[in-house]
């Protein structure tokens, strides 16, 4: 039996999205500042802005998006709620209320962390240190991280924890996928530019594994595969939902938990899904309505979860 | 180069004052020489260095008390003071005894006016003081409380005077906050001035939590074992959510909101990941106001509905108890040297300011006569708020406070201007003389244990009386000695 309140559980579990949410961001942020200018060393922005579903909000307040439009709206804007001040400042005041639960260490470094963004104006974000900035904002999720599997208390928050990260790392990769995929997919084939797909490897720091398994050549395919479907990669699809699964598992087992049944459910299809499909599959059916349908589920799983434990 | 031969205290005087680390000049604190010497050995640069360091890590550590301005949270520290407050041990038994003996007198009280009100009927204090305050609970009519326990923490305020007499300026028996800091102060001055610390012989702090654990299981509904003890919490946005925290963790209970609880067949649960689990105790920093709408405030979002029915059934342990409020009311304050007479046939071990009490036409004719001496004190408010220093006030200000008198004098006490104790105190690179009070914690289940020390606040500003934190004061590591 297990004493972890339900709101607790609910607070870590946010907590671990927000932060695995900002480090993401900042990877979009700084892998398109690097890697994706064009012949004429222009960068579109606006791709950046669909990734995260934001056209809507953001062309209300932008006229068009210009680089500092672009990052200052993901940095430091505290009114955009997918901005990584925003995420941050979330997740800080969700460890807050975890006080009492997680480690003193952990509280400190991301309290600390906040603090460093909330010093932070768009004045010192020059487009050149852009760079840099996303470094250190990679670093301190990576931080604490760290921090946390070496001092978070194994009880049932641990699983929270981590289903909350993977969840929201399966949202976030196939997001990446899905809009560059089509943006960077040219009617003919000749005309692939391959710095564009190493960039897009490089944002889920997947360009080296990628490497590993495919040392000759990239296509877009089996770009597309590696991150939905490669076994081992810490960022792919396939690998984010075996882990919420069997995270699960190990939660109602360990703690001899009666519910969760529904997400289990869910999960058993995703997973049963993610098995039998191949790249030509999804290709031939269309990426985007896989990529889309990913994104439903890992919101389906979160609301059963939420359901069953949360409230 | 120039050899200096000054050091922190070259300049440094307290005429007329007790001052905590020196004593008087006809009656020297013996056992503060080694700390002294010590001090007098640092320069006030490596003092402004080693705090700002302190003050620092009690920012990243969160121990921070929220500010809320109209469109932001803002976390503050209480500002914290490197020069530690020294008691002896000497004096920590009168402190301590005399804690002891107030906290039994105030149960005792409790336990009659909610019970067989025979001191009322003995006439010793007003009856209408008593049944007519804000803070007396008809619902506690007859309730039994496990060991006749209604004030389980208890924080009561000490000042010094001019000749080093422990005085007593109020009871906190409803919710006392600020205990928090004085583990965590000390655990900052261990951190960084181990050098000053090492060999003296300073009692430790750092069981508060599991002797305010075993309290609450002391209070918990007969029959069970192993009971479950929670601290309930009106939530993040409490000012004092960060004690709230703090308590938790080293009371190794949970933490909830009233949102976590629910109340069924008079029995209190809390919403966990397997369903509800049964709560046997909790300690609760939510006022009496808040606790239940289903009897107090109705608009109460912060409680639990259906508490009381449970507590009332003896199904709850709550520390502190529901109605506690009337006994540390500024009121009923200036009877209690006859509160403790009355039920332990014992003279008072730490002496009451002298008070008095405008609800009396003697006290209410002798404050109007001497204004401009007095302090004077609404006896509703807390936190500092709506006194007036009388030798501080201007011509205006002691009208305002005349006329209010007259109308509603039952509203006011008025004492005499003590002359507080001061403490040297790191101001701007030099120690400088700031007043200090005391705030010892007392925690009682089944008998009564005093935290050794307790929280010392300093008023920060020059010639300021005014300790409290909500009005710009500090805090001191507090040493109780050995020996």
């Amino acid at each position: 039996m297990s004493v972890l309140l339900s709101r607790y559980a609910e607070c870590v579990f946010w907590m671990a999205r927000y932060v695995e949410r900002a480090e993401n961001v900042a990877r979009i942020l700084d892998v398109h500042e690097t890697f994706t200018r064009d012949r004429t060393g222009a960068v579109n922005w606006s791709s950046v802005v669909s990734i995260c579903s934001d056209d809507e909000r953001f062309y209300q307040t932008h006229p068009q998006a210009s680089a500092k439009a672009v990052v200052d709206f993901y940095l430091l804007d505290p009114e955009n709620p997918t901005s990584i001040f925003s995420s941050v400042r979330a997740a800080r005041d969700n460890a807050r209320t975890l006080r009492p639960l997680i480690s003193t260490e952990m509280w400190t470094h991301i309290n600390v962390f906040y603090n460093t963004l909330r010093a932070m104006t768009p004045a010192d974000v020059s487009m050149s240190g852009l760079s840099q900035t996303c470094a250190v904002i990679k670093e301190s999720c990576q931080t604490h991280y760290g921090i946390t599997e070496g001092t978070f208390y194994r009880d049932a928050s641990w699983y929270f924890y981590l289903m909350g990260k993977y969840l929201e790392r399966a949202d976030q990769t196939s997001r990446i996928l899905d809009i560059k995929y089509n943006i960077l997919t040219p009617a003919e084939p000749a005309a692939i530019d391959a710095s564009q797909w190493n960039a897009l490897l490089r944002s889920v720091a997947g360009y080296h594994a990628f490497r590993r398994t495919h040392p000759r050549g990239l296509t877009p395919a089996a770009v597309a595969e590696f991150m939905l479907f490669d076994s081992s990669f810490p960022r792919s699809i396939s690998m984010c939902f075996r882990q919420v699964d069997d995270l699960l598992h190990r939660l109602r087992s360990r703690f001899a938990l009666r519910n969760g049944v529904a997400a289990l459910e869910r999960l058993d299809e995703v997973r049963a899904a993610l098995d039998q499909h191949t790249i030509d599959d999804v290709l031939r059916e269309g990426l985007h309505e896989f990529s889309d349908w990913i994104q439903r589920q890992a919101i389906d799983v979160t609301g059963d979860i939420q359901k069953d434990f949360f409230i | 180069m120039k050899i200096d031969e000054t050091d922190l205290f070259s300049d440094y005087t307290a005429t007329g004052y007790y001052c905590e680390l020196m004593g008087t000049p006809s009656d020297p604190a013996a056992h503060n020489k080694p700390l002294l010497d010590r001090l007098r050995r640092m320069s006030g640069d490596e003092l402004v260095r080693r705090s700002r360091i302190a003050e620092r890590e009690l920012f990243n550590l969160g121990i921070t008390f929220t500010v809320y301005s109209d469109r932001d949270a803002i976390d503050r520290i209480l500002p914290f003071d490197v020069v530690p407050r020294v008691i002896s041990a000497a004096d920590w038994e009168i402190l301590e005894s005399g804690s002891v003996q107030r906290v039994a007198a105030l149960n005792l009280f409790l336990k009659d006016i909610y019970n067989d009100q025979k001191i009322l009927k003995d006439g010793v204090i007003p009856r209408d003081l008593v049944v007519g305050n804000k803070n007396f609970r008809e619902q506690m009519m007859g309730v039994k409380v496990p060991h006749d326990t209604y004030v389980h923490v208890c924080g009561i305020d000490v000042v010094r005077d001019d000749e080093g007499n422990f005085l007593v300026l109020e009871d906190n028996a409803r919710c006392p906050s600020g205990v928090s800091y004085v583990v965590e102060n000390r655990h900052m001055m261990q951190r960084t001035f181990p050098d000053l610390m090492s060999d003296i012989g300073i009692r430790s702090v750092g069981n508060y939590g599991q002797m305010l654990r075993e309290a609450c299981a002391d209070v918990a509904p007969a029959g069970i074992d192993d009971p479950t003890v929670v601290l309930l919490s009106p939530g993040t946005f409490n000012s004092a959510y960060f004690e709230h925290i703090f308590l938790a963790r080293e009371m190794g209970v949970p933490l909830v909101e009233g949102r976590d609880l629910v109340v069924e067949d008079d029995r209190v649960y809390m919403k966990t990941i397997s369903g509800l689990r049964p709560v046997h105790t909790i300690y609760r920093r939510i006022d009496d106001d808040f606790i239940d709408p289903e009897v107090f405030r109705p608009d109460s979002m912060l409680g639990v509905p259906g508490l009381m029915r449970a507590y009332r059934a003896g199904n709850l342990g709550l520390a502190n108890a529901i109605g506690t409020g009337v006994a540390d009311d500024k009121a009923v304050y200036a009877y209690l040297p006859r509160i403790i007479r009355y039920y332990l046939d014992q003279e008072p071990i730490l002496s009451n300011v002298e008070t008095h009490i405008c609800r009396e036409p003697e006290g209410l004719k002798y404050t109007l006569d001497h204004m401009a001496e007095l302090v004077v004190k609404p006896v509703g408010e807390s936190g500092g708020y709506g006194v007036m220093i009388g030798p501080k006030a201007t011509e205006a200000e002691l009208a305002e406070t005349r006329e209010k008198l007259l109308e509603n004098p039952s509203n006011f006490i008025s004492q005499p201007m003590i002359k507080l104790s001061v403490c040297p105190t790191l101001i701007e690179g030099v120690l400088e003389p700031r007043h200090v009070d005391l705030r010892p914690f007392a925690v009682t289940g089944k008998k009564t244990w005093v935290l050794p020390g307790g929280l010392t606040r300093v008023a920060i500003r020059r010639g300021s009386l005014v300790v409290n934190s909500s009005q710009g004061g500090g805090s001191k590591d507090t040493w109780v000695l050995e020996s």
